[in-house]
C-alpha cells in the first residue's frame, strides 16, 4: 500500500459500540472523509445449514428460529414456506391469519428496537428509551400468544402450533389500542424532529440504481425507490387477503430508511388489527398435520423486518432435508455500503452502517479462512464441490 | 500565610469534588427519569471513582508517558483553580485584577490537556477524537469570551469577578438586559460545548469513537477525568452563576436563592443534553461562527449601548 500521510485507517470492529455483533469494518479516512470501506463479514459463523441437515424438519425449524433473536419469526416463516413449497401443502385460513398477526408483530418490535438503536448511535439516548418502552407491550402481545416475548416458536409445517382463542384476541385488542396510539405519537415526535432531521437529512444517499444494482432488499431498497415486497409482489399466508400499503420513498438516505421504517409500523398495527377481526370470525382447524415430506426442493420467501429472507430445501423423502440454504436480507444489503458510505463524514458513516439495519448473525452462512497454513481448508472450494455434487445427483449429469 | 491559602485550595478542590459526584448523581437521575428508567443509586459517582481508583493503570507501550498521565492531572489542577477563584469570587467577594480572564485561559487550558492526553496514545480514536476537541474549541472560544465581556461591559469595564458582582448587587443582574439574555443563552451553549455534553459530545462520540481521547485511560488517571468532568458540572455553572445571576450570599432565605439559581442552571443543561442527538462537528462549527458569534457581536455591541 501507498504511505500516505493524510490516509487513516479507522476500524470499526469486531468490537465497537456501534455494532451488537461481531463484525469488521475498516474505514479509510482522510482527515474526518471517509474514501474507502472495506466489509470482512465472518465473524458470527455458526453452522446453522449444516446442523439443520442433522435435524428433522420440526427440529431444523427451531433451529432456523435460533438464528436471529430479532426476526426471530421469519426464518421459521420462510423455513416452514420452503418445506411447505415441496409437496404444496395447503395450511389453513386461520393458521394463515395467526402467521401474519405474529409476523406483523415482530415487524413492529424489530423496527422499534432499531429505532432505539438509531437514535442510541446518533447520541439521542432519550429516543432509545422511549422507542423501547414502547417496544414493551409489543413483547407483552406475543407473550399472551405463544408464551414467549421472544423466539415463539409458532410455526409448524402446515400451519401454527398455538391457537389464538377468542379469549386472547379479547385481551390482546386494548393492547394493540394503546401500542397504536402511543405508536402514532412517537413517529409523529420523529417524523417532525427537526434537529432529528437535519441531522439526518441527505447522509448515506444510496441511489435507485445502485439499490437496483446492489439487489437491495426491505426497507433499504424501499427508501431509495424500488417498491419490492414480498408481502406484495407474491403474497403468501394471510397477506393477499389483507388491505395495506407498501411503503416507498424516494431519496435514499437515512432520514427516508427512518420515515420508512416509522410508516411501516403504522401500517403493521393496521394489518394486526385486521388479522384480529378475523380470527374472530374465520374458525376452523391451525394445522395440517404432515407426517413426511417427498423427495424434491422447496423455496420459501417471506418479508422479514429487514427484508425478503430466503430459505431453499432439498428433500430426499426421509424426515431430514439433505440440503438447506439460507439466505438473509442484511446478506445483501450490507454491501450497499460501498456505495453510500463513501465521500461522507465518519460520523454520517457509521450512522449509515447502522441504517440498513444489518443483523449480522442472520448473514453468516459461510466462514472463509484464508491463510497459508498447509492443512488450512479452503471452505468455499468445499461448498461449491458439496453443491456440484448435489447438482449432479439431481440432473444425473 | 502560604499555608493558610493552601488550606483554602485544599478546602475548595475537596468540596468541588464532592459537590461535582453530587451533581454528576443528580444529571444521572434527571435523565433516568427522562428515559423512563430508575437511574442510580445517590453513592454511586462515589463507588465508581473509588473503584476506578483502585483499578489497574494501563500504559500505552508506544505512546508518551508523561503526557499520558500527566494530562488528567493537570486538567485537575486547571478545574481546582478555576473552581478555587470562582467559589471566592462568589462567597468570600475576592479577587483580583483580570481574574475573569485568567479563568477563560484555564479553562482553554483544560480542553488542551484533553487534546494533549487523548493525542499522546497515538490511538486512532483518540486522534480524531483529540482533533474533533480543538475544532469544537476553535468554535466555541469566540463565542465565549464575546460572551464574558457582555457582564464586563456593562460593570462598567472591570475584569475583577468581585466587581462584577458588586455591579450586579447594586444595578440588578446582567440577564435583565436585552444583550445579558442573548449572552446567556449563547453562554449556556458553550459551556455544554465545553463539557462535550449532548448535542456537543462529538469528541468523546461513544457509538463512533469509543470515547475519543479518553480511549485509552484507566484506572486513576480515568477517575480523575471522570472526576474533571463532575467538577466542571459545578465550576463551570457557577461561573454563569456569577457572570449573569450576579452570584449569591449564603444567608438566611438566600440560600435558597443561590441553590434556585444554580440548579436553574443545571436543569436546562440536562434538559438539553436529554433532547437532542449529536451533531456533527461541521454543523457544530457552523452553528458556533455562522449564528453564536454575530449574535455574541450583536450582544456586545447591545452592552456598549447599554441595552
Amino acid at each position: 500500500m501507498k504511505l500516505n500521510e493524510n490516509v487513516n485507517h479507522v476500524p470499526v470492529g469486531p468490537f465497537h459500540p456501534l455494532l451488537e455483533e461481531a463484525e469488521y469494518f475498516n474505514l479509510t479516512v482522510e482527515g474526518e472523509t471517509v474514501v474507502d470501506i472495506d466489509m470482512d463479514i465472518g465473524w458470527m459463523h455458526r453452522g446453522h445449514e449444516f446442523i439443520s441437515e442433522q435435524k428433522t424438519f420440526t427440529q431444523s425449524i427451531f433451529l432456523v428460529e435460533r438464528i436471529c433473536g430479532i426476526c426471530s419469526t421469519s426464518h421459521p416463516l420462510a423455513c416452514v414456506h420452503a418445506f411447505e413449497d415441496v409437496d404444496n401443502t395447503d395450511i389453513p385460513e386461520r393458521a394463515a391469519y395467526i402467521r401474519s398477526l405474529v409476523g406483523e408483530l415482530e415487524r413492529i418490535h424489530s423496527h422499534l428496537l432499531w429505532l432505539g438503536l438509531a437514535g442510541h448511535f446518533i447520541g439521542y439516548d432519550t429516543l432509545w428509551m422511549w422507542s423501547w418502552k414502547y417496544r414493551e407491550p409489543v413483547l407483552q402481545m406475543m407473550e399472551i400468544i405463544s408464551g414467549n416475548r421472544n423466539h415463539y416458536g409458532m410455526m409448524r409445517i402446515g400451519g401454527v402450533a398455538r391457537d389464538v382463542d377468542p379469549d386472547r384476541v379479547k385481551t390482546l385488542r386494548p393492547i394493540l389500542d394503546m401500542l397504536d396510539k402511543k405508536l402514532k405519537m412517537i413517529v409523529a415526535a420523529a417524523k417532525d424532529d427537526p434537529v432529528l432531521k437535519s441531522r439526518l437529512k441527505g447522509v448515506g444517499v444510496l441511489t435507485k440504481q445502485d439499490a437496483i444494482e446492489m439487489c437491495a432488499t426491505g426497507p433499504t431498497s424501499r427508501a431509495s425507490g424500488v417498491p419490492g415486497d414480498v408481502r406484495t409482489d407474491e403474497p403468501n399466508d394471510a397477506y393477499g387477503w389483507l388491505d395495506f400499503k407498501v411503503i416507498v420513498t424516494e431519496n435514499g438516505d437515512v432520514w427516508d430508511k427512518l420515515v420508512v421504517r416509522l410508516l411501516e409500523m403504522l401500517e403493521s398495527t393496521k394489518i394486526c388489527r385486521q388479522c384480529l377481526d378475523k380470527l374472530n370470525t374465520v374458525k376452523g382447524p391451525i394445522l395440517n398435520d404432515v407426517k413426511e415430506i417427498s423427495a424434491g426442493e422447496g423455496i420459501g420467501r417471506y418479508e422479514a423486518p429487514r427484508g425478503e429472507v430466503f430459505h431453499y430445501v432439498r428433500t430426499d423423502g426421509t424426515n431430514r432435508a439433505i440440503r438447506h440454504k439460507v439466505r438473509a436480507p442484511s446478506y445483501v444489503n450490507i454491501p450497499t455500503y460501498s456505495a453510500s458510505c463513501k465521500g461522507i463524514p465518519i460520523a454520517d458513516a457509521l450512522i449509515t452502517l447502522a441504517s440498513v439495519d444489518p443483523c449480522y448473525c442472520c448473514t453468516e452462512r459461510a466462514l472463509r479462512v484464508k491463510g497459508e497454513h498447509p492443512d488450512a481448508i479452503d471452505f468455499l472450494k468445499l461448498s461449491r464441490a458439496k453443491t456440484e455434487r448435489i447438482r449432479r445427483e439431481i440432473h444425473g449429469h | 500565610m502560604i499555608g493558610l491559602k493552601f488550606l483554602y485550595l485544599l478546602g475548595f478542590m475537596v468540596a468541588t469534588a464532592v459537590f461535582g459526584l453530587i451533581v454528576g448523581w443528580v444529571d444521572r437521575k434527571l435523565s433516568a427519569r427522562v428515559q423512563f428508567r430508575v437511574g442510580p443509586p445517590f453513592l454511586q459517582n462515589f463507588n465508581d471513582f473509588f473503584k476506578l481508583m483502585g483499578k489497574e493503570t494501563i500504559l500505552v507501550r508506544n505512546g508518551i508517558h508523561w503526557l499520558f498521565i500527566t494530562a488528567p492531572l493537570a486538567a485537575f489542577g486547571m478545574l481546582v483553580l478555576i473552581s478555587t477563584m470562582i467559589w471566592t469570587a462568589l462567597i468570600l467577594h475576592r479577587g483580583f485584577g483580570g481574574d475573569l480572564i485568567v479563568v477563560m485561559y484555564l479553562m482553554m487550558i483544560y480542553s488542551v490537556a484533553l487534546v494533549l492526553g487523548g493525542a499522546s496514545t497515538g490511538n486512532v480514536y483518540s486522534s480524531i477524537g483529540a482533533g474533533r476537541e480543538i475544532k469544537l474549541l476553535l468554535g466555541d472560544e469566540l463565542v465565549f469570551i464575546m460572551i464574558c465581556l457582555v457582564p464586563v461591559i456593562q460593570s462598567n469595564y472591570t475584569l475583577r469577578l468581585d466587581q462584577i458582582i458588586t455591579h450586579q448587587a447594586e444595578n440588578g443582574m446582567v440577564i435583565g438586559s436585552v444583550s445579558g439574555a442573548i449572552a446567556f443563552v449563547l453562554g449556556l451553549l458553550c459551556i455544554q460545548a465545553k463539557m462535550a455534553l449532548p448535542p456537543f459530545h462529538i469528541p468523546e462520540a461513544e457509538t463512533e469513537l469509543v470515547e475519543g481521547p479518553l480511549m485509552e485511560y484507566s484506572g486513576p488517571l480515568l477517575a480523575f477525568w471522570k472526576l474533571n468532568h463532575h467538577m466542571m458540572y459545578v465550576a463551570y455553572p457557577l461561573l454563569l452563576v456569577l457572570l449573569f445571576f450576579g452570584g449569591f450570599k449564603l444567608q438566611g432565605i438566600d440560600i435558597l436563592w443561590a441553590v434556585l439559581k444554580y440548579l436553574l442552571i443545571v436543569v436546562l443543561m440536562i434538559l438539553i443534553k436529554n433532547t437532542n442527538p449529536r451533531v456533527r462537528i461541521d454543523t457544530a462549527l457552523n452553528f458556533f461562527w455562522r449564528i453564536a458569534a454575530p449574535l455574541g457581536l450583536a450582544a456586545v455591541l447591545l452592552a456598549v449601548l447599554g441595552v
